[in-house]
């Protein structure tokens, strides 16, 4: 699997684990570029049971380079899923108990339509005639998909990240569609500072000879270095400093001294040039563009004259924002912009700042006081829904 | 699975908090700590019982027994609520430690229809007598801070607090003393009685 030809098989092979459903024949998606969409089709992961009257349902949104395996084997690199820590049976999010969805956003690589995937209209992969999509246009698909599954009200929205942005979404589009929302170290809108960064990882990507103008695959090449550098820097703001410090110091890549060069004298160069190498295995460039772009123009404020109370009003939603000290990507003022807005409706909010040192990417890491308040928080809305779950 | 954990008696000066509040009404506790009155509140009372707590410790507790409670403190985080969006907005042995109480204490009869307030009394005879006889600043029973150090930055008496609720023009529906015998009595305002012999002073206020 670690072999650089092989590219993203189990998907071209048709082998992807989970389920891929067309949807959007006959109603295709009105996307808010105003391009449409359709058909389209969302390759999704299940766990556990749907219960007799539907109503344990929980959808976990996914962030940038994540997908619809949060738990079990992954298809491509073989290791555990992105949120192993939190999703299973008898974890957080008790697969024992719960049917969990996944789903691989709209834009995304792993099945769900994408950039990489063939236009009907040419018989060719999109590239980037793909049409540019936003957050609004990734909660879209996901609600098709639920109605698909004839699920009216799902228990719980939850993601982190960009699945957060997922999250404030669905609660503000959806509010009757779920009785909790879980937003996880995110933000309302991507900052300068967001947009900034995911701008640097663009730039790298088509930078690179070999994104041959977007149209790599049909030129049989792959944009690896620019894709490798544009995950090296994007790595850097998952983490926070003490984080980095801790984990390799000043520390040399199996070496006595530097070497007066450019290899990687450092143990951190040597981590992120990894962090790279072993992302363009399992990612696609043009996907990472459109994503990043649909990151970069989240503002949920802005669809309501700036106003992001007024994105959540009257909602009847239980949420449960949570942010760490030491994520400076989505740092906790952002959360708490969230908050403020939810009291502003008076609606029913917990949040909890983290204290942690692991930087934004602590969402996936083992922190038990996340386990723990998340647990707490999800058994009061089986207790407030008045479900027999 | 769907009933809240056992909890045991509350402590004298939550009890007579939640004796003041209606059942089914809609409770905002600030400075709720570990929970404890929030937790009795929805249990005993039907409250929709939600809090706001400055420590992560406290927050991750009452998170973790399934409350509804934001990570904030009182001085800026209470502006964002409507008006009357709470029937009672509780603030517990809290008002002494905000930057402005005057905006606090406005704040909360904005938001609530009622607000309870609850305080160390400064004005209670052992304190005067501790400054008299000490000569050094007296820091309530229970309180591990020097004066350098103390969170309770703006300490005061039953009768500088009815003074408050004056000049903000909030009519005071009941108020109690409390002394370390748990011994309740009722406070009359204008009466320097319980404001000699209160340890602590409850108060259910709201604007005119």
């Amino acid at each position: 699997m670690t072999d650089s030809t092989v590219t993203l098989n189990p998907i071209a092979n048709g082998e992807l684990p989970g389920h891929q459903v067309e949807l959007g024949g006959d109603a295709p998606l009105c996307l808010d570029s105003g391009a449409i969409l359709g058909p389209y089709t969302i390759a999704y992961q299940t766990f556990g049971t749907l219960n007799a009257d539907k109503s344990n349902a929980i959808l976990i949104c996914h962030a940038l380079t994540g997908d619809q395996f949060p738990a079990g084997q992954h298809p491509i690199t073989g290791k555990g899923g992105w949120w192993e820590l939190m999703v299973g049976p008898g974890k957080v999010i008790d697969t024992d108990r719960f049917f969990v969805i996944s789903t691989n956003v709209l834009g995304g690589c792993m099945g769900t339509t994408g950039p990489s995937s063939i236009d009907p209209k040419t018989d060719k992969p999109y590239g980037l005639d793909f049409p540019v999509i936003t957050i609004g246009d990734m909660v879209r698909a996901q609600a098709m998909l639920i109605d698909h599954l004839d699920i009216e009200k799902l228990f719980c929205v939850i993601g982190g990240s960009m699945g957060a942005m997922q999250v404030l979404e669905w609660a503000s589009k959806y509010g009757d569609r779920l009785y909790a929302a879980v937003p996880i170290a995110g933000a309302p809108r991507h900052s300068a500072q967001n947009i900034a960064f995911h701008e640097v990882g663009r730039q790298a990507i088509m930078a690179d000879p070999d994104w041959c103008q977007g149209n790599y695959i049909l030129e049989g090449k792959r944009p690896r270095r620019g894709l490798a550098v544009a995950r090296m820097e994007a790595h850097i703001t998952y983490l926070s400093e003490p984080a980095l410090h801790r984990k390799f110091g000043r520390r040399l890549q199996e070496r006595e001294q530097v070497t007066y060069g450019f290899d990687a004298d450092f143990e951190v160069e040597s981590y992120l040039r990894h962090q790279g190498s072993t992302f363009v295995e399992r990612f696609d460039a043009n996907s990472y563009l459109y994503i990043t772009r649909a990151m970069d123009y989240f503002d949920l404020a802005a669809e309501h004259d700036g106003i992001l109370a007024h994105a959540f009003r009257d909602t009847k939603v239980r949420f449960c924002v949570v942010s760490f000290s030491s994520d400076w990507l989505y740092p906790t003022v952002e959360s708490r912009t969230v908050v403020h807005a939810l009291n502003a409706v008076a609606a029913n909010v917990s949040f909890l700042e983290v204290q942690t040192d692991k930087g934004h990417d602590a969402f996936l890491l083992d922190e038990p006081v996340l386990h723990e308040t998340l647990s707490g928080f999800i058994e009061g809305t089986v207790r407030h829904s008045g479900l027999a779950l | 699975m769907n009933a809240l954990p056992t909890i045991g008696p509350l402590r004298a000066d939550l009890q007579l908090i939640s004796d003041m509040i209606e059942p089914n009404s809609r409770v905002l506790d600030v400075g709720c700590g570990d929970g404890a009155l929030l937790a009795y509140l929805a249990q005993e009372k039907s409250v929709d019982a939600r809090g706001i707590e400055l420590s992560h410790e406290g927050v991750k507790s009452c998170v973790a027994l399934g409350l509804s409670v934001i990570q904030g403190d009182a001085d800026t985080d209470l502006t964002d609520y409507p008006s009357d969006a709470f029937d009672y907005v509780v603030l517990g042995q809290t008002l002494q430690a905000t930057r402005s109480p005057k905006d606090v204490l406005e704040t909360l009869v904005r938001i609530g229809r009622h607000a309870v307030v609850s305080f160390v009394n400064f004005g209670h005879w052992r304190t005067r007598l501790s400054l008299m006889l000490n000569g050094r600043v007296p820091v309530p029973a229970g309180n591990q801070h020097g004066w350098h150090d103390n969170p309770d930055i703006h300490l005061c008496t039953v009768l500088d607090f009815v003074d408050l609720c004056e000049e903000l023009g909030l009519k005071i529906d009941k108020g109690l003393s409390l002394d370390r015998h748990n011994q309740v009595r009722q406070i009359k305002t204008g009466s320097q009685m319980a404001n000699l012999r209160g340890e602590q002073a409850i108060f259910l206020l709201h604007r005119e």
